[in-house]
């Protein structure tokens, strides 16, 4: 819809490592059996990304699956297409156990992009970010600072991150101050 | 006078000068100094007044132990007190002021509490908090207020910025002496990832200075080519400025690096906080130099040994022409021969053992310096500066023999571990008798949560003094506990090291030992907060046995050192004056930060726009744009009325509660908690989660439901709206949306984990606007796309369907008694159909209402608010809600807890309305008192206010409360409390003020 906007309107704080909000993104939760034929396959149906394993992302573009618990995945597709494909997932999951609810508008995507964006990462999350165990296709659910995330990385430089859209500002600030704080050297 | 010499200084640049001032002076040092070699190079040896007494006090030592020489450090956003000059280094422009002297440093009208010291003695705080009281706050306080504390607070912003980092490593090595290098060279080389930080900017250590050999080099090679190897590790961070400064449960460790504090133009952050989760730590953390205790030791000028041929070495600094040397040691010695070598004259050495030989004692002797054995220090001459000591006995009582005159004396009473981060978790200490020193125990570390140890600590920290002892201990150390922490590849060989052989000390306490009180009086344990051994034995005296309440009585260790150089002394003297060994006493508990940390590096980003999230609804821009006067709702901001022009905040809301009567009202209700309950049980959850039946509820119809907790107090309450067959969505109250997810949760994770029921939270994926009053269904139609009749959207029922080409959710649902509808949409489409809603409301009279509207409305038909009504104590029965209690279910959450007896005691306090007799607004929280007294003396009470408003509608006070028996006692009228004293009268009434056959909303 014409009038939809995303939390941030797109916002970027430029730098060596840019801090830039992702725009409208279509998000779909699943929970069920994550074992279950039929869900994974529908999954690979709606993305074209085969299905995560625990603590996993994997990407077809800008579309992506997520593991999120041992009964919930996340769903990355188009914010236009999230109706078509919560609709083909019912119609393939029909009869199961299972929730498949568009999320899209309650949570913001930021992306970390550059040099040092591991560092400016770790800044925020404790999380174990070096390279040797974190690379992209890696997914975490966390903290940033004071607020809940989660984020992956989609490439050697390039760090995306989930909040809730309530908190989307605080989010980006944080970073953008991370992120201006300069690289420490570390990694 | 201390000054600079021509031939020393190996971490100056002579090239190039840095200039600074103190206390407004112009001064100049070299690049490299730090404020306290370049202040003594400047021959500036005083440099603050103590705390109680305002003695004199200069340099003690030379790195993080000082005691003596803060300063208040920059000015303005950049001002900090009590900053170290021994860790301070010095850069262009740096500015410093000494602390704790009124009206100079130099002349110190405070000084004059030295004479009053007979009547300020240990525990005089105490005693004086105790008798006699009024003298306490209008004549010590005010005098001791002025008179003591150190730096002065910072009176502007910190214009610096602050950040965290997080990272996860194998082994963490904490101290860039040899045995730390040693050890994170063994654990490099064996392949896991290494941490090793050095809190000052060199690398080496003691060694550096001293200069062992390693490996057949020198230790300053050695040292510069093992910090290479390191750095070429891909595995090993090293950083120095980095101080390991706390050791934390499951091997979490702060560590505080102090990034511009050197170099104030650089733009980056000033200190960055790690938090490192390591699995192993080595704790290298070497050893501090005991003082002596002798009369006149805190006179400026008395130094620690190894801190004198630090100035030497390190920066070309000498204390004195003069130096005497005082020990009981033979490292010491080595402060002699630097010195002698340097050029300085070293009248004598005097040595309380009565004998002692080795190789560095002999070298003194060849070198033509005096040595007096069995001697000590009767007492130290001299007033801002040291300018003779007298000799005598160490035996005696302190009959001075000779006098020798000195502008320094360089002591060592032996070295003391450091093991502050060996103990912040737990990890054990052992005394040793021989090295008269208490060091870690192996047998006794910290333990982690599988109960195995995660702290090894080596070399001088471990009570391994000399360094080939030291060297292959951190090697050892370094391996371990990369072997621990998973490696698989190999260290190698350990480095060699070699020094001087040394002679065993001899524990001295006092000196003399058998010292006079009028000498005990002037011999100083702890130099900051003016403790001496005669305040120590006057606690032990006073019955203060315990070494944790002698601290504190004596205020011995609670400065900003904590005791770094005065604690073992200090226990010491009082095991001596209990006739305990000093094991027996202990030590004081070593607690983290191992020194102070700036409080912007703990707080990190957190500060401004970054001190707490704040959360925003798609609609809080247009708020905050207009005239939004907001209020904290857990994290949103939410409005508590929309100001207008000129207007008050009563004004603003008192129109907002007629408008919405009269016209039309909108609300951001965009918090309120939205969950989804889907499932084959659903329905068969929900009626164990609410008191009410929701199984039974028919799509497309909503029912507001209370839930309890197990203990049957009311939680929270909402409307709840049947879906589809197997589909529920659940409103929550603003606070209880997270609550209430993680309640339904935890339910169905830990109890009924077999339930066919999954919770999504969709609070955020929605923007909710209630649209409130006679004209809400107009401006809905004005809309249009959807039918919004009674007929069709009758009360307490919802449809979708699209209004103004917006998604839309429509729920019949009131808060207010009014004409309302709450429509949700798409939170990316909240802001543009809030606009829309307000751009065809116009011709309605719309107008935007905060929180204190909507309260007021709800009070006004006799709805409770959670939070108000309740607060944690009241069951649905005290607030006449018994009518949602099912009676045909089998069970739900709180049913058993309400059959208990107290919850089904008639003399329960409940709901009613309150009218002031006067018209007034009854005080929040207010009391409704009764006859008699309780057993405290207090005034009986038979009711108390939960919500109190003015109602522009009814132009009055309205209220509800709880009270005794309030629901039988309608019309009786009881007196409540006032703030500022006596009562106002209130009458019982109904709890529903305003139309109360509810026609307003049946339309």
């Amino acid at each position: 819809m014409s009038n939809a906007v995303s939390a941030l309107q797109g916002a970027v704080a430029p730098g060596e490592v840019t801090v830039r909000e992702g725009g409208l993104q279509g998000m779909i939760t699943l929970r069920g059996d994550l074992s279950n034929a039929k869900l994974k396959s529908v999954c690979k149906a709606v993305t074209g990304a085969t299905f995560p394993k625990m603590g996993k992302a994997t990407m077809s573009g800008d579309n992506a699956l997520a593991w999120m618990s041992p009964d919930e995945a996340l769903i990355l597709v188009p914010h236009a297409d999230t109706a078509d494909a919560i609709a083909k997932i019912d119609k393939a999951l029909k009869g199961q156990h299972y929730l498949a609810e568009n999320l899209s508008d309650a949570r913001a995507l930021i992306f970390v992009e550059g040099t040092y964006s591991r560092e400016v990462m770790a800044k925020a999350a404790p999380v174990d970010l070096h390279p040797s165990t974190f690379q992209p296709g890696d997914f975490r659910r966390t903290r940033l600072g004071q607020v809940a995330a989660a984020f992956w990385m989609k490439d050697d430089d390039t760090f995306a991150i989930i909040c809730f859209r309530s908190v989307a500002d605080y989010t980006f600030k944080l970073l953008a101050a991370a992120a201006k704080g300069g690289a420490v050297g570390h990694f | 006078m201390s000054t600079r010499l021509a031939n020393t200084g190996r971490l100056v640049n002579k090239n190039k000068a840095v200039y600074f001032t103190f206390n407004g002076k112009n001064l100049s040092g070299f690049e490299g100094d730090t404020l306290a070699s370049a202040l003594l190079a400047n021959d500036q040896m005083l440099m603050g007044r103590s705390f109680k007494y305002h003695r004199p006090r200069g340099v003690l030592a030379s790195g993080a132990e000082e005691p003596n020489g803060l300063v208040n450090l920059g000015e303005g956003a950049n001002f900090e007190p009590n900053q170290r000059v021994t860790t301070t280094e010095l850069f262009d422009g740096l500015t410093s002021k000494s602390q704790n002297h009124w009206p100079s440093l130099d002349f110190d009208i405070g000084a004059i509490n030295k004479h009053l010291s007979r009547f300020m003695p240990a525990g005089f705080y105490y005693k004086m908090f105790i008798h006699p009281r009024p003298f306490w706050k209008h004549v010590y306080e005010p005098i001791i207020r002025h008179a003591a504390g150190l730096g002065k607070a910072p009176k502007d912003r910190d214009l610096d910025t602050y950040e965290h980092f997080n990272i996860n490593v194998d082994v963490m090595v904490v101290g860039g002496g040899i045995a730390g290098l040693s050890a994170a060279l063994a654990a490099g080389r064996a392949g896991v990832r290494v941490l090793l930080v050095e809190q000052t900017a060199h690398w080496g250590g003691r060694a550096v200075v001293d200069q062992p050999t390693v490996d057949g080099m020198s230790a300053e090679d050695w040292v510069k080519n093992t910090l290479q190897d390191l750095e070429s590790m891909k595995n090993v961070t090293v950083r120095n400025r980095t101080q390991g400064s706390g050791v934390y449960d499951h091997g979490y460790v702060l560590a505080y690096e102090r990034i511009t504090d050197h170099a104030p133009e650089t733009d980056a952050p000033r200190h960055r906080l790690w938090r490192v989760r390591a699995k192993q730590i080595v704790t290298a953390t070497g050893a501090i130099e005991r003082p002596l205790s002798f009369a006149g030791n805190d006179i400026p000028g008395v130094v620690l040994a190894a801190a004198v041929r630090d100035y030497v070495v390190n920066w070309g600094v000498s204390m004195g022409d003069r130096t005497v040397v005082v020990t009981n040691n033979d490292d010491a010695y080595r402060t002699a021969i630097t010195l002698k070598k340097a050029g300085l004259e070293i009248p004598a050495i005097i040595d309380a053992r009565s004998t002692a030989n080795g190789e560095l004692i002999d070298e003194a002797r060849a070198l033509g310096i005096r040595v007096e054995m069995g001697k000590g220090i009767a007492k130290v001459k001299g007033g801002k500066r040291v300018t003779a000591i007298g000799i005598c006995a160490q035996a005696g009582e302190g009959a001075e023999l000779a006098e020798i005159s000195c502008d320094c004396v360089a002591m060592s009473g032996g070295w003391s571990p450091v093991v502050h981060l060996w103990s912040h978790c737990g990890g054990k200490l052992v005394w040793d008798d021989a090295q008269a020193m208490f060091r870690p125990n192996p047998e006794l570390p910290p333990l982690g949560a599988g109960g195995q140890g995660f702290v090894t600590t080596a070399g001088i920290a471990n009570g391994h003094l000399f360094t080939a002892e030291g060297i292959a201990d951190g090697f050892a150390a370094g391996r371990a506990a990369a072997k621990t922490a998973g490696a698989m590849g190999k260290s190698g060989a350990a480095p060699m090291g070699e020094d001087a052989s040394e002679g065993p000390i001899s524990p001295v306490w006092l000196m003399p030992q058998g010292a006079k009180q009028a000498l005990r009086s002037k011999s100083w344990l702890d130099f900051q907060n003016d403790v001496k051994v005669s305040d120590v034995q006057l606690a032990a005296q006073e019955g203060f046995e315990s070494v944790e309440h002698a601290k504190r009585y004596t205020t011995l260790g609670m400065a900003t050192d904590q005791g770094k150089l005065s604690n073992i002394n200090g226990l010491a003297i009082l095991s001596k004056a209990l006739n305990a060994d000093i094991p027996n006493v202990g030590t004081t508990t070593f607690r983290p930060p191992y020194t102070p940390i700036s409080m912007a590096s703990i707080a990190g980003p957190a500060r401004d726009d970054l001190f707490q999230p704040i959360r925003m609804t798609p609609v809080s821009d247009w708020s905050n744009e207009n005239g939004a006067d907001n209020e904290p709702v857990g994290q949103w901001r939410r409005p508590y009325t929309y100001l207008r022009d000129g207007e008050t905040v009563h004004d603003a809301v008192n129109r907002e509660v007629k408008n919405t009567r009269e016209n039309l009202g909108l609300l951001d209700a965009s918090t309120l908690g939205k969950l989804i309950v889907k499932g084959a049980e659903a329905g068969k959850f929900l009626d164990m989660m609410y008191t009410n039946m929701m199984s039974n509820l028919a799509v497309g119809k909503c029912r507001y439901g209370l839930m309890c907790t197990e203990n049957g107090f009311l939680s929270d309450d909402g409307v709840v709206a049947r879906i589809d067959d197997e589909t529920w969505l659940c409103h929550t109250t603003t606070g209880g949306a997270e609550r209430i997810h993680a309640w339904m949760e935890d339910w169905l994770q830990c109890e009924w984990w077999d339930q066919k029921v999954f919770v999504a939270n969709l609070t955020e994926q929605l923007a909710q606007i209630a649209v409130v009053g006679p004209n809400a269904r107009k401006v809905l139609e004005k809309l249009g796309g959807m039918d919004v009749s009674k007929e069709t959207l009758p009360f307490m029922q919802w449809r979708d369907g699209n209004l103004g080409g917006f998604d839309a959710r429509a729920y019949r649902i009131s808060f207010s008694g009014e004409l309302s509808y709450e429509i949700a949409v798409p939170a990316s489409q909240g802001r543009a159909f809030w606009d829309a809603l307000l751009d065809a409301g116009a011709e309605f009279g719309v107008m935007p209402y905060g929180t204190e509207c909507l309260h007021i409305l709800r009070a006004e038909k006799g709805f409770i608010m959670i939070g108000d009504e309740t607060d944690g104590t009241v069951i649905p029965q005290d607030l006449n809600l018994q009518w949602a209690l099912s009676k045909k279910k089998e069970d739900y959450l709180g049913k058993r807890a309400h059959t208990r007896s107290h919850m089904a005691d008639p003399n329960r306090w409940k709901l009613v309305g309150l009218e002031t007799v006067d018209g007034s607004v009854l005080p929040d929280g207010a009391y409704a008192i009764a006859d008699g007294v309780n057993a405290n003396g207090q005034r009986n009470t038979q009711g108390r206010v939960t919500s109190t408003y003015y109602s522009a509608n009814m132009d009055r006070g309205i209220a509800m409360g709880l009270v005794l028996h309030g629901p039988d006692r309608m019309g009786e009228v009881l007196e409540f409390n006032k703030i500022e004293g006596g009562t106002v009268a209130a009458k019982i009434v109904d709890q529903v003020f305003f139309d109360k056959d509810g026609e307003k909303q049946n339309v």
